[in-house]
């Protein structure tokens, strides 16, 4: 609809700069605020422009951190945060893609009940099940101990001829502690299979005609059909595990695990000095990098996942 | 290159739908047979059975001499043309024509070339860097052709493979489908519920209704002699018409339940008496007479260049009988004819070509 209005327009664009601003000054605060000294920050008012000690807080966070906190760079964090965040976006599709698979495309027995299984863990995020997914991740074998322990087998070992298996295994303290629990998702298995079922049949029997079996037929043709809602969930998830806070805290104890989201609020939360804020706003500043150079990466494909069914 | 042999094949449907009641048909190597029928007959159904896309749930389908039941439509040899074309949405047209040989394991050249000589056939040449999408309706036909040829199968099969396609290129690629086929001399199944279509194309017909083969032939054959009034009714168009009847008691003449009476052939014998009777007369084998035994009174004209067709009632001429009007008739008159409506016209019809049907069964007499 095009209406010509004059004042409308004005109003308009007022309010759309009015929100430009309520997102964007907050940012701009941010990234100015990484370029000043220590003292400049806690005097009134706080600056609005660049300082010049830019070079000296990024060099100091990517390549000492901050001392009295955990005394890890910030590069270490934000490689532990990649590698989770990495983790979570790709193990999430793979799992998803493969469940939606054997949903919509393989007969077998309680092949309904498995999708509405998963369906219902759409209500079970992890900060629900937060206690017994940290039990479970404490002792990968906590169910079939307890499981024994039903059954009236007492202790933590399974004892073989020859072999004694110990059954305690740990994941705290570990990347695949950080990211497992994560992966598991009900909402991508659930985006995948609706949209293998847009898929028409017709394309499916083509390919059994031409010869190709099931994993073929997903290599060849279900993958890259879904190439566009995979690039757009990638964005999704890498940013969801890019921030993940919680569960992080929970399992790891160890300083070499910090994830960046973590840094930032340990260096806030500091108990008798200051909160060095241009340190730490450094530090936002270069959290905010990867995620934004995703979404800026593959902007393209993200939107076309979103709007357009290539079929 | 093989023959086809389908016997007594049944389709129970899992939900217990029975689609195909036992359907025998052998098709010769070479063979264009054409499945034809209103919609929800089971031609796809048994078509499909044929692929390999359904299960067989009773009888024999063999292709060439190996019995197929049990094989995956893959291991069959055959190649598929689907209604929507199901071309690969994001191969390009090379690819789509090359993707069923890939799977097989040809060598790269021999691909090339095989791809390339279908792309000639069809005219494809320019077009094999182009995704389905760039393509218009007609060319991604011949690409769903040519993903069909390039694997030189023993039959192919056409799932109403032109239904997509606007009127004008519905027949140019008609004629190009069954050129084609008569160059590769590919035994072809080919499914369609347009009987122009069906007439056109088929060494053989195959009219189904309701899960049955109703007759099997050439076009011609059922076209001069439908064993039902089904068939009657499907083959010829405009339709053919119909009207009550019994035989009279001499058994060489018609009266018809608005009273006319219609001789029969004088050489053939005679037919039963007073033997209750469905009468099949073609709308082109209606002609206007003087003194014709019907009475025809036209409602409607349509001028469809080479012919007229005139829709209206038709009744007794002579008066008589029960005072029924005979039903709606059409009659086919070749030419121009400015006719108005209202226009009163006698009627006759040679004996030859009256098609007699059990009124009960629907059967040939
Ligand atoms: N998967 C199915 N389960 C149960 N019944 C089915 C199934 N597929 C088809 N049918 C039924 O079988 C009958 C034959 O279907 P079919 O698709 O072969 O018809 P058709 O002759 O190809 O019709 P059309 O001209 O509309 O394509 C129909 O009555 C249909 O409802
Ligand atoms: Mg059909």
């Amino acid at each position: 609809m095009v209406e010509n209005r004059p004042w409308l327009t004005v109003f308009s664009h007022f309010v759309l700069i009015l929100g430009i601003g309520v997102v964007a000054l907050p940012l701009w605060v941010t990234v100015v605020a990484s370029t000043h000294a220590g003292e400049d920050l806690l005097t009134s008012p706080i600056p609005m422009w660049f300082g010049d000690n830019m070079v000296d807080n990024y060099r100091q966070m990517l390549g000492s951190g901050m001392q009295h906190v955990s005394g890890q760079p910030l590069t270490l964090m934000m490689f532990n945060s990649l590698v989770m965040a990495l983790s979570i976006a790709i193990g999430k599709i793979a799992i998803s893609l493969i469940a939606a698979f054997a949903i919509c495309y393989f007969q077998f027995p309680l092949r309904m009940t498995c999708f509405w299984m998963i369906f219902i863990t759409l209500m079970l995020p992890v900060e629900v099940r937060i206690l017994p997914t940290y039990e479970v991740i404490a002792n990968v074998f906590t169910p079939l101990t307890k499981l024994l322990n039903l059954l009236g087998m007492e202790g933590t070992e399974i004892v073989l001829p020859g072999i004694t298996i110990d059954l305690d295994l740990s994941m705290l303290d570990s990347y695949a502690g950080l990211t497992l629990p994560l992966i598991a998702s009900a909402t991508a298995t659930f985006l995948f299979r609706q949209f293998f079922l847009t898929v028409p049949d017709e394309l499916t029997e083509a390919a059994r005609i031409d010869g190709a079996g099931p994993l073929k037929f997903f290599r060849d043709i279900l993958l890259p059909l879904s190439r566009t809602n995979i690039a757009a969930l990638f964005v999704i998830l890498f940013i969801y595990g890019w921030n993940q806070y919680l569960w992080p805290l929970l399992v790891t104890t160890d300083p070499a695990y910090v994830t960046i989201v973590m840094g930032i609020q340990s260096m806030v939360n500091v108990a008798d000095i200051e909160p060095q804020w241009n340190l730490v706003m450094t530090a936002a500043t270069l959290a905010m990098l990867p995620p934004v150079a995703i979404v800026i990466g593959m902007q393209r494909l993200f939107v076309k996942g979103l709007v357009e069914t290539e079929k | 290159m093989a023959e086809l042999q389908i016997s007594a094949v049944e389709k129970v449907y899992p939900n217990g739908f029975k689609a195909i009641h036992g359907i025998d048909l052998e098709v010769a190597d070479g063979e264009f047979i054409v499945l034809v029928g209103p919609s929800g007959c089971g031609k796809s159904t048994l078509l499909r059975m044929i692929a390999g896309l359904e299960t067989v749930t009773g009888g024999t389908i063999r292709i060439g001499d190996r019995i197929v039941n049990e094989l995956e439509p893959a291991d069959r040899d055959i190649a598929m043309v689907f209604q929507n074309y199901a071309l690969y949405p994001h191969m390009s047209v090379y690819q789509n024509m090359a993707y069923g040989l890939r799977n097989r394991g040809f060598p790269k050249d021999q691909i090339e070339q095989r791809v390339q000589k279908a792309a000639g056939i069809l005219q494809l040449d320019g077009l094999l860097d182009r995704r389905p999408r760039q393509l218009s309706g007609g060319q991604r036909q011949r690409v769903a052709m040519g993903r069909a040829i390039v694997r030189e199968p023993s039959a192919f099969l056409f799932d109403e493979p032109l239904s997509n396609l606007d009127a004008k290129l519905r027949v140019q690629m008609r004629v190009e489908i069954k050129q084609l086929q008569r160059r590769l001399g590919t035994t072809s199944v080919y499914v369609t519920h347009d009987q122009i279509e069906a007439m056109t194309m088929a060494d053989r017909l195959v009219v189904m209704n309701a899960g049955v083969a109703e007759q099997i032939g050439t076009p011609i054959e059922l076209y001069d002699r439908p064993s039902s009034v089904f068939v009657g009714g499907f083959i010829g168009s405009p339709a053919m018409n119909f009207l009550a009847g019994q035989v009279d008691t001499d058994g060489r003449h018609l009266l018809l339940g608005n009273g006319a009476r219609l001789a029969l052939p004088a050489d053939g014998a005679p037919a039963e008496p007073n033997r209750l009777v469905t009468i099949g007369v073609r709308p082109e084998h209606l002609a206007p007479a003087e003194d014709g035994p019907l009475r025809f009174e036209v409602e409607l004209v349509e001028h469809l260049g080479a012919d007229t067709l005139l829709y209206g009632e038709a009744s007794a001429a002579t008066g008589g009988g029960n005072g029924d009007k005979g039903g709606l008739v059409t009659v086919r008159l070749s030419g121009h004819h400015a006719l108005a409506m209202g226009t009163v016209l006698g009627l006759t019809a040679e004996p030859a070509q009256l098609h007699l049907f059990d009124a009960a069964t629907g059967r040939r007499l």
